[in-house]
């Protein structure tokens, strides 16, 4: 790794963690910076060790991790698809996970808003992981293209993706109409992407994910610089292709439907944070990691304004969802990709 | 003819089957003489007005992408595709929270102004650069329809009494949509209807290029923009009376096309009885295969329109 690619993972890193710092400290009950340090450390009063350890915590945590999986997620679908445009929210991953956890939510809903047990902590992220592979692999099989050395057509998995992502939506949008009004609201909170009242529980499915795929990721890459290149000279270069290309496919998924099982379909993170990353680093690919420092950076970010930029603003005490904020700022950023993208051909 | 015939039994279809199955004769009895049994009340009041909804929605949904397919010169140009519904979606909304929206005429004003605006931004947006590319117009419409999708997620979640209407509306259905409402949509859906009709002829020259037109003698940019107006004022009725349905003018175009070739003015009657019947087909599906609920004819047609998306995809060689 390059010097100023290490600089810009720490330089992310540690405002990702100031901010973090930020986070907790503010909201209803004020504190200042050095007690939320203090607790953090094992001290401080019982009063401000539950508002920061049980109420805020698992919020930024859930948020940090989410991150970083979006963003990573993001960094490895646009280096296989050599697409700036083919991140898990754009090719229907997302969509395919929301599919599956909103049928958990509604149907195993017990019509009082919210599910627990073993139905919220293993059937979401499970039912997550399943709809959004099956997008990924209708999604992949449809854009194959044919003849000899048959890839993965870059344009068609954007606008194939588009479809599946529609015809998920429909689904989503039945089932939401099919469950009690209760289970409903929750399902469509969550389907804003939010980090609204995450528990432990919430961010542990996320931690296993990012904890061991993130490495696994990291091992590929060498493979991942050979592929810019093209898939000839990778293997050319030695890489096994096709296997590479499935195993990272599925690593990209698994990270961006635990991430939509813990916090819903964050808008635009696994787009924005490997670009930008790229682009700061001047490198040929999204680098992992400074990516995934930038992504769990910019949900943190995005939740503290969705939490309090209302409050702020003087509008009155409501509190938007962190997807919000990231939509708002994200799509103008993807209609510039576009933009580009057009003016280059 | 065919498909007028084809839309017939559709539309006979639609109000004899269901839940529970009606001969020809009660239906006949219903539609002539209403004596108030059973079987006259279904037809009478359930499915004989939602069955007429469905076929003016169906005939503006067709039309609308039909023409835009048509002025983008776009094989994937449709409504829901493009972000037109989700900003007549995003209008109602904030229309509902600010109370603006009361009635369905007022609701139609609202939606025809959110769609005409989104479909405004979104030529302008992807005509920037080298002009609006077929992947760059379906690109910037999934753009366009994912910010507005957020904020009317935003405004809906502020709000816990508007969540329950807006699902409702939000997943496109002709169930239980009236007389009334197709009254109060009509004005805007002839003077759509109209407007496309005087476009078809246009667009035929405009397929030539927008240069050659213009040496024909066709005012491009005023073409242009009634064709702008009809595809606002179609899609808006629909969103408005329906809430939005999408795929429907992709797949009535597409269909349109393989039948009658590319001369819009059989083209785009043509797309429009076809969208009619499709859109009363996938209510009738979603009646039937929904047992005691029913599945709304929009996650039909999501559910149909997809492959067919796909499809398109696949046999036009689009390059990004």
């Amino acid at each position: 790794m390059r010097s100023r690619t290490v600089l810009l993972s720490v330089l992310f890193a540690a405002l990702a963690v100031v901010i973090a710092l930020v986070s907790l400290s503010v909201g209803t009950t004020k504190l200042p910076v050095a007690d939320v340090l203090d607790v953090l450390l094992g001290g401080g009063r019982r009063g401000t060790r539950l508002v920061v350890l049980e109420l805020r915590l698992p919020r930024v945590a859930t948020g940090l991790l989410v991150g970083i999986a979006f963003a990573v997620s993001g960094a490895l679908l646009q280096t296989l698809s050599r697409n700036p445009l083919a991140s898990p929210d754009i090719v229907g991953v997302n969509s395919g996970a929301s599919a599956g956890a909103v049928a958990v939510i509604v149907l195993a809903g017990t019509g009082g808003g919210n599910i627990s047990g073993f139905a919220a902590q293993v059937g979401i992220p499970l039912a997550a992981v399943l709809g959004g592979l099956t997008a990924t692999l209708i999604v992949g099989a449809l854009s194959i293209r044919r003849g000899p050395g048959s890839t993965v057509d870059a344009g068609k998995v954007v606008l194939i993706g588009v479809g599946i992502a529609a015809a998920a939506n429909s689904l989503v949008a039945w089932l939401l109409v099919i469950g009690d009004v209760n289970d409903a609201g929750r399902a469509a909170a969550w389907l804003a992407g939010s980090l609204n009242s995450r528990a432990w529980s919430d961010a542990l499915p996320v931690l296993i994910a990012v904890v061991v795929l993130l490495p696994v990721a990291m091992m590929f890459n060498r493979d991942l610089s050979a592929l810019v290149l093209g898939d000839d000279v990778a293997s050319a270069l030695g890489v096994r292709v096709a296997r590479v290309r499935l195993a990272l496919l599925v690593i990209a998924t698994v990270l961006a439907a635990m991430a939509t099982a813990g916090a819903g379909p964050i808008a635009f993170v696994a787009l924005v944070a490997p670009q930008v990353a790229q682009r700061l680093t001047r490198m040929e690919r999204p680098p992992l990691l400074t990516t995934a420092m930038l992504g769990a950076l910019f949900v943190v970010l995005a939740d503290l304004v969705a939490r309090n930029g209302l409050q702020w603003a003087q509008v009155g005490p409501y509190e938007l969802p962190v997807g919000v904020v990231t939509a708002a700022c994200g799509a103008p950023y993807l209609l510039h990709l576009i933009g580009r993208q057009q003016k280059g051909r | 003819m065919a498909l007028a015939v084809l839309l017939l039994l559709a539309f006979a279809a639609s109000l004899a089957l269901g839940s529970r199955w009606l001969g020809p004769g009660a239906l006949w009895h219903a539609l002539t003489a209403n004596n108030g049994s059973d079987a006259d009340v279904i037809v009478r009041n359930l499915r004989f007005p939602r069955t007429v909804v469905a076929v003016l929605i169906g005939l503006c949904l067709g039309i609308a992408g039909t023409l835009m397919q048509g002025h983008t010169r776009n094989a994937l140009a449709e409504p829901g595709i493009f972000g037109v519904s989700s900003g007549a979606a995003f209008a109602v909304v904030l229309g509902l929270q600010v109370g603006l929206v009361d009635s369905v005429s007022s609701t139609v004003w609202v939606a025809l102004l959110g769609a005409l605006i989104a479909t405004f931004a979104v030529q302008r947006l992807a005509a920037r650069g080298s002009g609006a590319t077929p992947v760059g117009l379906a690109l910037t419409g999934a753009a366009v329809a994912a910010m507005l999708g957020a904020l009317t997620s935003a405004i809906v979640l502020l709000d816990a009494n508007t969540l329950d209407s807006y699902r409702f509306w939000a997943v496109g259905s002709v169930a239980g949509r009236g007389l009334d409402v197709a009254g109060q949509v009509l004005p805007f859906v002839v003077i759509g209807l109209l407007l496309a009709a005087v476009n078809a002829r246009d667009l035929d020259l405009l397929a030539l290029g927008d240069d050659v037109a213009a040496g024909l003698g066709l005012p491009v940019r005023r073409a242009r923009l009634v064709g702008l107006g009809a595809i606002g004022l179609l899609t808006a009725a629909g969103v408005a009376a329906c809430g939005p349905i999408g795929f429907l003018g992709l797949l009535s175009g597409h269909v349109a096309r393989r039948i009658f070739g590319a001369r819009n003015t059989w083209l785009i009657p043509a797309a429009g009885l076809i969208g009619a019947t499709a859109l009363v087909l996938a209510d009738l599906v979603g009646r039937l295969v929904g047992g005691a609920g029913e599945v709304q004819a929009g996650v039909v047609l999501g559910i149909v329109g997809a492959p067919m998306f796909v499809l398109v995809v696949r046999r036009r060689a689009v390059a990004l």
